[in-house]
């Protein structure tokens, strides 16, 4: 099973590279975006879609999706949900502290596959984190592509990421933008339902476009299968897929899901190639 | 300014009905409006009308002690609200409140149960209609239910 | 040729060379690997008994130093050890770190009596570590200096089935020397060369030509070993066959017996997985990543926040079972099994995995779960 897209081998594989914190900024109740840069020497040179492994020092690595945007030169940037010690402790790193980083890893979005089409993105929860640079790389070029479609899920209102930039994009005349929560509190006076109830309202000619879809798995699933009883092909629609990651490069089994190898071969992957995987139970 | 049953062609709902029973149906309907914040109906309330949204947003919300108003979901323009008028004890089992201006088309539920009764053929063409919206709804909701945004543990 | 007392000379020169020199021999009443200070070490005379779940030595009538099959070591100990540490990270005065990745400063090694099973498992290994984008850099260390003199089999196992993998009983490539052992009046090993390194040690140790008498008998021996082979295995069509049995009522019979135990995993010359820990001095002013084994047989192996994704035992086995000889072939392009059959030998309740491979290929309908 090949990677959707090839690309050169990262630069820092084997042992973290110090990174200092930049900046830290609080997105929800569990959840923080970091902003880092090298120490020394480069930054990552990362495409939207790919991952890097952090390091909080003494405590361990953990995956993280790139969300900043690789169109413009800048730190990196990972948003983070503190679920576990490790993820907890890159969580409290604060500005000057330094973290561990190696990448990047995986396949990208393949922005490429949607040149001349409209150009769909479907995010539950932090699933929005890894689907922002795609958006970002869509938006910096949007000329080059059809109407641009974010719709996005999350749990409550204070669960939503990126709320400013959200509002922003409300803004922009080249960008349609749903947002919908699972529940909410009576003040809240946008749409409560589940993500995929956004798609039949969504203003995109399903025949020809490209769908970016990232979230729970179970979430991916059902919305993939929406897009497609909606109109949009099978093989032009993209997961990004996780699971159990160790070593990142490829050597240690853990991110085994069936016939593919999650750090090597994705995790962005063609749906219609994923299909059958999903529906195996504890693959 | 148009009839309702010429402003009912544009609500999904009810695609496929034929002229005569569109007809029928408006006699039952007026159309109305509510302000931001106004609510509809209140969870309780004798359920007597079938709201078809023309334009504007609705939110079912449930007050719980402790928590205050919670919204279970948004309606939007072209879909349908209700269906407690259906079948007895006739009661709103919600509260649904405008979040904007919003315009209906009401229907006189006694009226609306009166039509189905007199024609069968007309009647089970509205409860297929309501069965797949239920379904769709259903659906929607299970999945929320999952909690699959949540920590997990 | 040379006689059963050249093996002496063989050891003396690749340690004067500088090796460390490991091979088999005799402990806990299992012929396993270990160094080798003479030749006086290997398993003289002794030979196995294997079955599913049954491993015990008995002794030859002859002096056969290489009278027996795959024990419950193999050689991934020494090129993919249990535990290595990777990187050491070390606190700076302003409140950083810096990382110093560890090199592998061993002396290289020298492999006494790899079977031709063997030799087909670390290539394998090395499809795995060093033939993707990332090379293992202490796989590649250990794997760059080796020495491999190789073994034919003669006396195949009972749980051996390499025949049906097409990785033995021959040595083909992947050695410096091989030697088959021959026993038929006069005790003596033809030796094959497979490399300049391997002529050279030859060079320093007291031989003759081969005689065509020899080849022959050679060749006598590694064929009577293919024909006494313990076990066969239809490989047919074996990917796919994997890939569409995934809810084969199979799968709920073996999980009945497996006890997830990972002994299978640790006896497998091929498996690979790993995991990384992290470890800190108390002082917390170092802190250093080991890259240790793993077995997909652990609960924690599959473990994403919210839970596990192969929490039953069932998903488990199914998992090592179908990426051994399925998904490996998708991953790495070859099958991940040799036919050692040391993962029948070693399980305690005596899986089978060529039993269990045959049953899947029976239609679901006719599996009632009574074998």
């Amino acid at each position: 099973m090949g990677a959707a897209t090839e690309r050169r081998p990262a630069a820092v594989a084997t042992a973290p590279v110090p990174f200092r914190v930049l900046r830290r900024r609080r997105e929800t109740a569990d959840t923080w975006t970091l902003e880092l840069e090298p120490i020394a020497g480069e930054g990552l040179a990362a495409e939207p879609g790919q991952f890097a492994m952090l390091y909080a020092f003494g405590v361990g690595e953990v995956p993280v999706s790139i969300s900043g945007d690789p169109t413009r030169p800048g730190p990196l940037v990972h948003t983070v949900r503190a679920v576990g010690p490790v993820s907890q402790a890159i969580c409290s790193a604060r500005p000057g502290d330094t973290l561990g980083v190696r990448g990047p890893f995986g396949s990208a979005w393949p922005v490429e596959k949607a040149r001349g089409s409209d150009v769909v993105i479907v995010a539950g929860g932090i699933g929005l984190a890894p689907l922002r640079s795609a958006l970002y790389t869509v938006l910096a070029n949007d000329a080059d592509f059809g109407s641009v479609v974010l719709l996005y899920g999350g749990r409550t209102p204070a669960d939503l990421l990126y709320r400013r930039e959200l509002e922003r994009w409300r803004g922009r005349l080249d960008l349609d933008v749903a947002v919908t929560v699972d529940t909410a509190a009576a003040d809240w006076r946008g749409k409560v339902g589940v993500v995929t109830q956004l798609i039949g309202r969504a203003a995109f000619d399903p025949s020809s476009a490209v769908a970016f879809v990232c979230g729970p798995e179970i979430m991916m699933r059902v919305t993939a299968q929406s897009l497609v009883d909606h109109g949009v092909a099978s093989d032009r629609i993209y997961l990004s897929m996780e699971r159990n990651m160790r070593c990142a490069v490829a050597h240690c089994g853990h991110c085994q899901f069936g016939p593919t190898l999650i750090c090597r071969d994705g995790p962005v992957y063609r749906h219609d190639v994923l299909a059958p995987l999903l529906e195996v139970r504890e693959l | 300014m148009e009839t309702i049953e010429v402003m009912l062609r544009d609500i999904p709902f009810f695609d496929g009905l034929e002229a005569k029973e569109l007809e029928l149906l408006a006699g039952c309907a007026s159309n109305a409006r509510f302000q931001e914040g106004e609510l509809l109906f209140r969870e309780g309330d004798k359920a007597d009308t079938f709201y078809a949204v023309r334009h504007g947003t609705v939110a079912l919300e449930m007050f719980v002690p402790a928590r205050g108003a919670i919204t279970i979901e948004t309606i939007e323009e072209g879909e349908v609200i209700g269906w407690s008028w259906l079948f007895p004890p006739y009661r709103w089992h919600f509260d649904v409140r405008a979040l904007e201006l919003v315009r209906v088309t009401a229907f006189d539920a006694a009226c609306l149960r009166g039509k189905c009764e007199a024609d069968p053929v007309l009647g089970y063409s509205l409860m297929s209609r309501f069965a797949q919206i239920m379904i769709e709804r259903l659906q929607w909701t299970r999945l929320r239910l999952l909690d699959l945004y949540g920590r997990g543990d | 040729m040379i006689a059963p007392q050249a093996l002496e000379a063989l050891v003396g020169t690749l340690r004067g060379r500088g090796y460390r020199v490991v091979g088999p021999l005799v402990d806990q009443g299992a012929i396993v690997y270990g160094d080798l200070q003479s030749a006086e070490d290997l398993p003289k005379g002794w030979t196995d008994v294997q079955e599913a779940a049954t491993y015990r030595l008995e002794r030859r009538e002859d002096e056969a130093r290489f009278g027996y099959a795959a024990g419950p070591h193999s050689w991934k100990q020494f090129l993919f050890p249990p535990r290595i540490r990777l990187w050491r990270a070390t606190r700076e005065a302003e409140g950083g770190f810096a990382v110093e990745e560890s090199e592998h400063d061993e002396a290289p090694l020298a492999l006494i009596g790899v079977r031709a099973c063997e030799l087909h498992a670390i290539a394998i290994q090395d499809r795995v570590f060093l033939g993707g984008a990332y090379a293992e850099r202490d796989y590649a260390a250990r794997r760059e200096g080796a020495f491999v003199v190789a073994v034919n089999c003669f006396e195949p196992g009972g749980t051996c089935f390499c025949v049906s993998m097409d990785t033995g009983p021959k040595a083909t490539e992947g050695y410096d020397l091989a030697l088959t052992e021959i026993l038929d009046g006069t005790h003596r090993f033809l030796v094959e060369v497979g490399s300049k390194q391997g002529a050279e040690v030859l060079g320093e140790l007291p031989s003759q030509s081969a005689e065509p008498a020899d080849l022959e008998a050679a060749q006598a021996a590694i064929d009577g070993a293919a024909e006494r082979m313990g076990r066969t295995l239809d490989t047919g069509g074996i990917r796919d066959l994997l890939a569409s049995t995934l809810e084969h009522p199979r799968w709920d019979d073996v999980a009945s017996r497996c006890l997830t135990c990972g002994n299978c995993t640790m006896v497998c010359p091929t498996c690979f997985c790993s995991t990384v820990e992290d470890v800190n001095d108390l002082g917390g002013e170092a802190a250093e990543q080991h890259r240790t084994w793993d077995s997909c047989f652990s609960v924690d192996h599959a473990h994403i926040h919210g839970g596990s994704i192969r929490p039953s035992g069932r998903s488990r086995y199914r998992q090592w079972l179908t990426h051994k000889f399925g998904t490996w072939q998708d991953q790495f392009g070859t099958s991940g099994c040799v036919g050692c059959g040391r993962c029948i030998t070693w399980c305690p309740v005596g899986i089978d995995v060529t039993e269990e491979l045959a049953t899947l290929r029976k239609p679901e309908e006719e599996d009632d779960g009574d074998d």
